[in-house]
């Protein structure tokens, strides 16, 4: 079994390195670092809904907190980039902490709806500072990473950066789901009670992971606005914290590998399909209440599952 | 003078936006009382209930009509909601019912930009809009047919819970799901209603409010929102509680607005919802947590 997940993860690695050769074009690549980038949200999001049985439908926010730390330290201030990555994480876990402390004492819902006002408030706060983050025309002139003197600016040298961040958030994230930590974070999502009576200290066990996610959030988000050199507060509203949920429940609750896929298939349909401007926000709707109504282990396990229970039922009708 | 005439004016418009939340609030109130879930759909329903309304009038220019019709195609809308996408559901998880309703929010708002496009639409005040002077503040007719309204709302939804058999059994269900359906109450039949009651609610405020605000696709996500922060203030499932929630909100917001910024208006609401569940969770007239 390990020697199995050792070779898939060294087969991925392979893909990844490969990848470059195969897609020589600009586009293609940056369109892959994208799906790096969305990964990382969605992985770090998934370790809290699939795992930890709870929701962020604010992730968007501390998304939004990790570009515009990045992108204000560096290129208002002049701070290092990789600095400011620093700040950005740094300001992400100390505002999941505090909101997490009240909303995590309640039940579900109350996470959800704290998660949500949070991201309209730091929405509003990026539209409406414009001093500091350039209001609704955004934030020119940051500076792309570099590495004593190796600059990160082409979509191929972004590649080998993104890429390996996410493959490495990956590989962390399935030996936390496999630790002591991962088993305590399951039972907790089936039950916090049992959980609770096996010594867990289940508020604890769930702020931290609040606060990890979050962190990964800030992550991607500084990526993202070195890569990109701009940011606008478009790209952190609402819609994109729901888009993430929508990722999530695609690829998959609970699943590492889901995670990447939500991330790849909603990144490259909106891509792919000319319609789907107009039509994204109907689509994304109902993908998400079909998902979650008729398939609620996400896309790939759940049709896996309706092939196996077809396959069975007609089976057993040919015996019977 | 001059300051009193414009803080009485900050409350007016505070108390107009309030009374809406409030009737949002209520509507959230009635479904979390008989299922247990938090309807994020809830704000599209204030939404289609405006839009609806707005073209209704367009086709057949009569108000009253218009008011009902809209009421009555929104009600539909929530009753089908809940058979269609909550019913066949059977992980009752919360993290799935809200993903749905979530999914269901955002569908409702995607179809009605396809529907009615980006632009907003004007649904001409209930009775003109010469505005009235009350001593140092002037009101217009619309502010006191949105309270007036809302009062009258408030008031037949209390009848109908404490006075009529239907409204007692949804009641029952409330206290104990279990109970009530020992003694024959079909609970599945009150979880329907209590959708078709709180689309019917938020519609009515819609309505409402469309005169003053204009009526938009986008215009459901942030009173949805302001809905449930005023729910949480008062007190989830309590309707004294979602009312007052409502109206504080409403008067708060918009004293913030006039005398700071205007341009945080909106983040007051969210702002007072965090510090809610930070300080006293069950809200201000909630007795359980």
């Amino acid at each position: 079994m390990t020697w199995r997940r050792l070779a898939l993860w060294g087969g991925f690695a392979v893909v990844l390195a490969l990848l470059p050769l195969v897609l020589r074009n600009d586009y293609y690549l940056s369109l892959l670092n994208f799906i790096g980038i969305h990964t990382i949200l969605v992985v770090g999001l998934n370790l809290l809904m699939g795992y930890a049985g709870q929701i962020s439908l604010g992730h968007a926010a501390f998304f939004g907190v990790g570009a515009y730390t990045s992108g204000i330290l560096s290129a208002t201030y002049g701070v290092n980039p990789w600095l400011a990555m620093v700040a950005g994480l740094g300001l992400a876990g100390l505002l999941a902490f505090l909101i997490g402390i009240p909303a995590l004492k309640l039940r579900g819902y109350y996470l959800a709806m704290a998660t949500l006002g949070f991201g309209v408030i730091v929405y509003i706060f990026f539209v409406q500072a414009q001093r500091l983050t350039g209001g609704p025309s955004g934030l020119s002139g940051i500076p792309s990473l570099s590495l004593a003197g190796f600059a990160f600016h082409t979509p191929l040298r972004l590649y080998a950066l993104i890429w390996g961040a996410t493959l490495g958030l990956l590989a962390l994230s399935a030996g936390l789901v496999d630790s002591r930590l991962g088993r305590a974070l399951r039972a907790l999502h089936d039950s916090e009670a049992a959980a609770e009576s096996l010594g867990i200290n289940t508020q604890r066990l769930k702020l931290l992971i609040f606060v990890w996610s979050a962190l990964y959030a800030s992550l991607a988000g500084s990526l993202y606005a070195h890569t990109l050199n701009f940011i606008a507060p478009s790209s952190f509203d609402i819609m994109f914290s729901i888009k993430l949920v929508t990722m999530v429940v695609v690829g998959g609750m609970a699943s590492i590998w889901g995670s990447l896929l939500g991330a790849g298939v909603l990144t490259v349909l909106p891509e792919l399909l000319v319609v789907f401007h107009d039509f994204e926000v109907v689509i994304f709707g109902a993908i998400l209440m079909v998902v979650m109504i008729f398939l609620p282990r996400g896309l790939v396990r759940g049709l896996l599952d309706l092939w196996e229970y077809r396959h069975f039922r007609r089976e057993g009708a040919s015996r019977g | 003078m001059e300051t009193l005439a414009a803080l009485s004016q900050y409350l007016i418009s505070g108390l107009t936006n309030g009374a809406i939340y409030a009737l949002i609030a209520l509507g959230f109130g009635i479904i979390f009382n008989a299922t247990h879930i938090i309807n994020f759909a809830q704000g599209e329903f204030v939404m289609l209930g405006a839009l609806c309304a707005i073209s209704l009038h367009q086709a057949f220019p009569s108000l009253p009509v218009a008011f009902v019709g809209a009421v009555l195609l929104v009600t539909l809308l929530g009753l089908l909601f809940e058979r269609l996408a909550l019913r066949p559901v059977k992980d009752r998880s919360p993290l799935t019912l809200i993903i749905i309703t979530v999914g269901g929010a955002v569908l409702l708002k995607g179809l009605a930009m396809l529907w009615w496009g980006k632009e907003a639409y004007n649904l001409p005040p209930f009775s003109g809009a010469v505005p009235l002077s009350f001593g140092p503040a002037t009101i217009l007719p619309q502010n006191l047919w949105v309270l007036g309204v809302a009062a009258l709302l408030l008031a037949g939804l209390e009848a109908f819970f404490r006075l009529t058999l239907t409204g007692k059994a949804m009641r029952a269900c409330a206290y104990n799901p279990v109970a009530a359906r020992l003694v024959g109450i079909p609970a599945a039949r009150m979880v329907q209603l209590s959708f078709g009651l709180s689309a019917a609610l938020g519609a009515a405020g819609g309505i409402l409010i469309a005169p003053l605000t204009l009526g938009v696709y986008d215009m459901g996500t942030m009173l949805g929102l302001k809905g449930f922060s005023a729910a949480i203030l008062g007190g989830l499932g309590s309707s004294l509680g979602g009312v007052l929630g409502g109206l504080l909100l409403g008067v708060a917001e918009s004293l913030a607005s006039g005398l700071i910024s205007s341009g945080y208006r909106d983040a007051v609401a969210f702002f007072i919802l965090l510090v809610v569940l930070f300080v006293r969770p069950q809200g201000l007239l909630g007795g359980r947590s």
